[in-house]
């Protein structure tokens, strides 16, 4: 119990610190520095339960990284508190220079440039893929301008643009209940996407794919790298292999080691972990 | 062709917007004619019970398609519209109350229930109610305050499905046993009633009737057209994924709050104005109307017909009211039987209605 | 009509005395003179005689059966049979010649007033209270010297109260302002309830405008009286209060119990509940229409086999819908609550055209009639502590169906993780069934409760429906405690804001209280805690 409380004055310190130095306002997302988010020192418990213990991470701009790590390391969990979902208990979570994540609610996240797909596709399975993406546009979402929304020709470029991307074209008008599992996962992405974020949190995007299907999704995550930065949580190895260029390994809540895909491979305290020895 | 009528026009298909027209010709002419033109023994004279019926059905129809747009595109069951509808017939009715005169039993300037009540003056909210537009303001407003405030609250706390459906129908059922108490200045158990005339003209003459008759038809002309550009816009998509997948929607950006209370009072409001053109025609209201069994048969008619489709609600009400009226004529005692079953084989083997038995196209 | 009906009972407990007792043959024969004054000395002097065949002979006279014969004698002719009016001796044969013995409007007046105050004296102690119960609600100021005389006789407490009310009330009728300033007076140390509404309405102004009470000292008075009744009614209202609401608390425990673990535990939403209620109270009309055809000795019993039939009944027809019905909708819950609102109407109609659309009557037994009588008027009737006691029982019970039984197991198991049940081996299918058909058998001895303290009739289910969904969407869904506690909770503060606000704003302000605190906790009074919750 002590801990716990000493924990808190010590995570207090950090966001204090925080608060002081930078102007906590909605607006744009300064990257001037370099790094799209950052995580510090962030600790989340459930009932004594930690399910982070002082994290840190941070992510730059237009970078594609690969979060591992087994069941039960927190990786879900840092996805909730970078979009709000969950709050942490101590800890600060900023968005660009500017933006305090632990202040936002989940749709302010959303509308700052924060997009994540969760591990099993959900997409509006009566509507029709077009549909799907209309609906994901990044437009006036209040009601009024909903009422009367009509597509301009450059959203429609924008939806045409995405749906060559995520290989939907041809599929515009089908029903996404019709869909293969691997296509809804794209369609999701291209749901991301077309809301134009500036951080993906990809929550195990190619599981349950076929081998062409994960073909496909590393091309398309490979590609979306640079424009965008991509946060990639992934059991599935050889996917992380092929479009790796930093892993993050998360052990009990913490950063357990980072690095490159083979600097991770040979890494002492992650076979350790993994194997269980 | 301005922006209005190019959006109007693109609503229905050409064959569509044909069935329409011929339907409203049938409405607005054929049926006005039929009954004021023709003799009472001309074989195709159409008796005032058919006038009185059908436009009767109409307003039940214009709830079937505010439920629907609540329910079958949103996915939320109210159980409350009667209260609704019931406050649209109230706020008519107090102006056809005082449209009266002082020819009621008692004479008097007031009400009779009011002369009974031995009160001296009309309470405060019956102010201004004299006018007929100030009452039309209160069949939108009333319903729709009340909706939205309701809504409010239910919405911000995230009460879906059953509970919403259930808190709606002690909603109508408070409302009902408040509407009961004489010194409410409702008129207590037997509410409003004995209407003389509206805007100058004898309510029961034949030709106000089929004058209320026709605005009845155009009112569920203009409410089809309202909910069919509603359900056919992007916000009709929205509402349809509030429906589908509530949290995907919210990662979406949007905030689904707004727009179910948008969606809930603007049906709502429809619901209201159907009450308001029921009351003339039937002569009658009475906080019967708000008990929780009216509000939940008019989700029954919307089922009947298939849910998320307009037409498909209209449908039902026409189906369930006309054969209501038909077995409460011939076999008055089976007619619940027939009710019941309706509930129980329509949701088992009916779940699309009957648009979806005719091979309609998949609800969306 | 009910002062026949109590003559009737007069009559029939006195038929046997026939023989016994005699009047004064020739006073009672001055009955048939023409003369109307002669009459009523005749009565006057009958009634004072006071005995049982007195009754007798005033009853036929004013029920026009008194008959003179050609010898001059008085009879009474009934039926196909005659005796004589003094004696009781039957008279055969039937003689021919005979003439009705005719009465003015004065004559019966007089035959009434002499029939209350030879019943107000009469031996049993029934026929007393009847009368006295009678003359409570229409007591005329004539009648008061005959009052006062029963009173100084009285013995019985009960009886005793009852006239010292209705004295006091007749003497407010009075036209002298003094007599009704002193009967004022005296009723303002009364603490009876009774007297209170007697007082309140002497202030309330008829349909012209006047008050009930023209005199303004009297009105001052009455105000000053009601005061002083109040505040020693008060206290013992909170007591009243408490128990009532309890009771209602109880009544809505039972109704909603049944709903708790269908809907609760099982997320069924069963809108035909209400008519299982319906069920089991028409079960127990059954069971006592059967009692009374064959073991009318034991008539008083009925409630022991109609505890078990009416669970029977609700329980066989709770599983048949589940296996017909509800089963192929589960996980559709908006299907669900039309199909069910669907069924109900089936079993409204049905119970119409089986029993009729009118209400039956379900009599309490002998031993649940009456209550404990408290200070100042307050009663605890029986058949309210009965449904206490029973909704006590019934708790315990079901608390150890879930608890103690591999039933309880089995359907802890299946509500918690269906698919891990199934894997083990648990019949989750006949579990449902079998969850359902207690839910069901619960809401049926609901209704037997029901049917003790209400009318009981085809609507009887739907009065309850709302209330019911109430007290488990404001429990908790899933939670037995948290059932509990809103059933009373409920009870409790609806008979407490009823004094203030009346039943039906009490009842709205709860349902509005409802609606709001569903807005800071959806989850109900007692939420489950941690992810299931959430799921």
């Amino acid at each position: 119990m002590s801990e716990l409380v000493e924990e808190r004055t010590q995570g207090g310190g950090w966001e204090d610190l925080a608060s002081y130095g930078r102007v906590l306002a909605p607006g744009e997302v300064d990257v001037s520095h370099g790094a799209i988010l950052y995580l510090e020192d962030i600790t989340v418990s459930f009932d004594g339960f930690k399910a982070l213990n002082r994290l840190s991470l941070d992510i730059s701009a237009g970078e594609l990284r690969c979060i591992i790590g087994p069941n039960g390391a927190g990786k879900t969990t840092m996805m909730d508190v970078i979009t709000g979902k969950t709050r942490p208990d101590s800890g600060s979570a900023f968005f660009g220079q500017s933006l305090d994540l632990t202040r936002m609610t989940e749709a302010e996240i959303a509308h700052a440039g924060i997009g994540r797909k969760f591990q099993k596709p959900t997409v509006f399975e009566n509507h029709t893929v077009f549909e799907n993406l209309e609906l994901a546009l990044k437009c006036d979402k209040r009601v009024r301008p909903t009422l009367l929304a009509r597509l301009n020709a450059a959203q429609r470029e924008a939806i045409a643009e995405v749906l060559e991307t995520i290989q939907l074209t041809d599929q515009a008008g089908r029903p996404a209940g019709l869909l293969s599992h691997g296509q809804k996962q794209w369609l999701e992405i291209g749901m991301l996407l077309i809301q134009e974020p500036k951080l993906l949190l990809l929550d195990e995007p190619v599981a349950g794919m076929t081998d062409a299907e994960t073909d496909h999704t590393a091309e398309l995550l490979l590609q979306l790298a640079g424009r965008h930065s991509v946060i990639v949580v992934e059991h599935d190895m050889d996917f992380v292999a092929r479009i790796a260029r930093k892993v993050t390994v998360l052990h009990e809540g913490s950063v357990l080691a980072e690095g490159d895909m083979a600097a991770i491979q040979n890494n002492e305290r992650v076979i350790e972990v993994y194997l269980g020895r | 062709m301005t922006p209005f009528t190019r959006a109007l026009v693109g609503l229905y298909t050409a064959r569509r917007w044909a069935a329409i027209g011929a339907l409203m010709a049938l409405l607005l002419v054929a049926m006005p004619v039929a009954h004021l033109a023709l003799p009472a023994d001309h074989p195709l004279h159409l008796s005032a019970f058919w006038i009185n019926l059908a436009g009767k059905i109409m307003c039940y129809a214009m709830v079937a398609i505010a439920l629907d747009l609540i329910w079958g595109y949103t996915g939320i069951l109210s159980l409350g519209h009667g209260l609704f509808f019931a406050l649209g017939g109230y706020a008519h009715g107090m102006y056809l109350m005082r449209a009266i005169g002082r020819d009621g039993v008692y004479q008097s300037n007031l009400p009779d229930f009011m002369v009974f009540l031995d009160w001296k003056e009309y309470p405060w909210y019956w102010s201004f109610t004299e006018h007929w537009w100030y009452a039309m303001l209160l069949v939108v407003l009333v319903p729709g305050l009340l909706a939205f405030v309701f809504g409010y609250f239910a919405f911000r706390s995230r009460i879906k499905g059953v509970y919403f459906s259930i808190i709606t129908q002690a909603l109508t059922f408070a409302a009902m046993l408040l509407f009961f108490r004489n010194n409410l200045g409702f008129g207590g158990n037997n509410g409003f009633t004995d209407f003389k005339r509206v805007l100058g003209y004898t309510i029961t003459a034949p030709e106000t009737k089929t004058a209320l008759f026709m605005i009845t038809a155009t009112a569920l002309l203009a409410a089809l057209l309202a909910c069919r550009y509603i359900v056919t816009c992007k916000l009709g998509r929205v509402l349809a994924a509030i429906r589908d997948s509530e949290s995907r929607l919210m990662f979406c950006g949007y905030n689904p709050l707004w727009f179910k209370l948008f969606v809930w009072t603007f049906s709502a409001v429809l619901c209201g104005i159907a009450g308001a053109l029921y009351v003339p025609q039937v002569g009658i209201i009475n906080p019967s109307e708000m008990s929780p069994a009216n509000s939940i048969e008019a989700a029954i008619w919307v089922a009947v017909g298939g849910r998320g489709t307009l037409s498909g609600a209209i449908l039902g009400a026409v189906a369930v009211n006309g054969a209501k009226s038909w077995f409460t004529n011939v076999f008055p005692e089976y007619w619940l039987y027939a009710l019941g079953l309706v509930f129980i084989l329509v949701t088992l083997f009916l779940p699309r209605g009957i648009v979806g038995l005719l091979g309609g196209r998949r609800p969306s | 009509m009910k002062l026949l009906a109590a003559v009737m009972l007069a009559w029939a407990l006195l038929a046997p005395r026939f023989a016994a007792a005699a009047l004064d043959a020739p006073t009672v024969n001055r009955l048939a003179a023409e003369d109307t004054d002669e009459k009523i000395q005749a009565i006057a002097r009958i009634a004072e005689s006071a005995e049982p065949q007195a009754l007798a002979v005033l009853q036929a006279l004013a029920d026009d059966v008194l008959y003179v014969l050609a010898d001059g004698r008085v009879a009474i002719f009934a039926g196909e049979r005659m005796h004589d009016a003094a004696t009781g001796v039957e008279i055969t044969p039937v003689p021919e010649s005979r003439d009705a013995i005719a009465i003015n409007n004065r004559v019966r007046r007089e035959i009434n007033t002499a029939i209350a105050a030879l019943k107000l004296t009469a031996p049993e102690r029934a026929i007393r209270l009847a009368s006295a119960r009678e003359l409570q609600n229409s007591a005329e100021p004539e009648l008061l010297p005959l009052i006062k005389r029963a009173l100084e006789k009285e013995a019985d407490p009960e009886i005793r109260a009852i006239l010292a009310l209705t004295e006091a009330s007749a003497s407010l009728k009075s036209g002298d302002p003094a007599v009704r300033l002193a009967a004022v007076r005296t009723l303002a140390a009364s603490d009876n309830p009774g007297v209170k509404l007697l007082l309140s309405t002497m202030l309330e102004k008829t349909g012209d405008g006047n008050f009930n009470e023209p005199d303004a000292k009297v009105r001052d008075e009455i105000r000053a009286a009601l005061k002083e009744i109040d505040a020693r009614l008060s206290k013992l209202e909170s007591v009243g209060n408490l128990f009532y609401g309890l009771s209602l608390g109880s009544v809505l425990l039972l109704a909603a119990l049944g709903l708790a673990i269908t809907f609760g535990l099982m997320g069924i939403i069963n809108m035909a509940h209400g008519e299982l209620l319906m069920i089991g109270a028409y079960a127990t009309y059954s069971v006592q229409q059967a009692f009374k055809a064959w073991l009318p000795a034991h008539v008083d019993w009925y409630l022991a086999a109609a505890v078990p039939s009416a669970f029977l009944a609700a329980a066989a027809i709770g599983m048949v819908l589940e296996r017909s019905v509800i089963r192929w909708l589960y996980g559709r819950p908006l299907e669900t609550l039309l199909a069910t609102w669907g069924i109900s109407l089936l079993l409204i109609q049905t119970v119409r055209t089986l029993y009729g659309a009118q209400n039956v009557e379900v009599a309490n037994p002998g031993w649940m009639s009456g209550g404990i009588a408290l200070a100042g008027g307050l009663v605890l009737p029986w058949n309210r502590i009965f449904i206490i006691v029973f909704a006590a029982l019934v708790l315990a019970l079901v608390w150890l169906m879930l608890n103690r039984t591999r039933l309880g197991l089995f359907v802890r198991a299946v509500t918690q993780n269906r698919a891990m049940a199934d894997c083990l081996g648990v019949p989750t299918r006949r579990v449902d069934t079998l969850t359902f058909g207690v839910g069901s058998g619960i809401a049926g001895l609901g209704g037997v409760a029901l049917s003790q303290i209400g009318n009981v009739g085809p609507e009887l289910g739907q009065q309850y429906i709302v209330d019911s969904f109430m007290v488990v969407v404001l429990g908790g869904v899933g939670q037995l405690a948290g059932t509990i506690i809103a059933a009373i909770g409920l009870g409790e503060v609806n008979k407490f804001l009823e004094p203030y606000a009346g039943a039906v704003l009490a009842k709205i302000a709860v349902l509005v209280f409802i609606i709001l605190f569903i807005q800071k906790r959806p989850q109900g009074l007692f939420a489950l805690k941690g992810r299931s919750a959430e799921a």
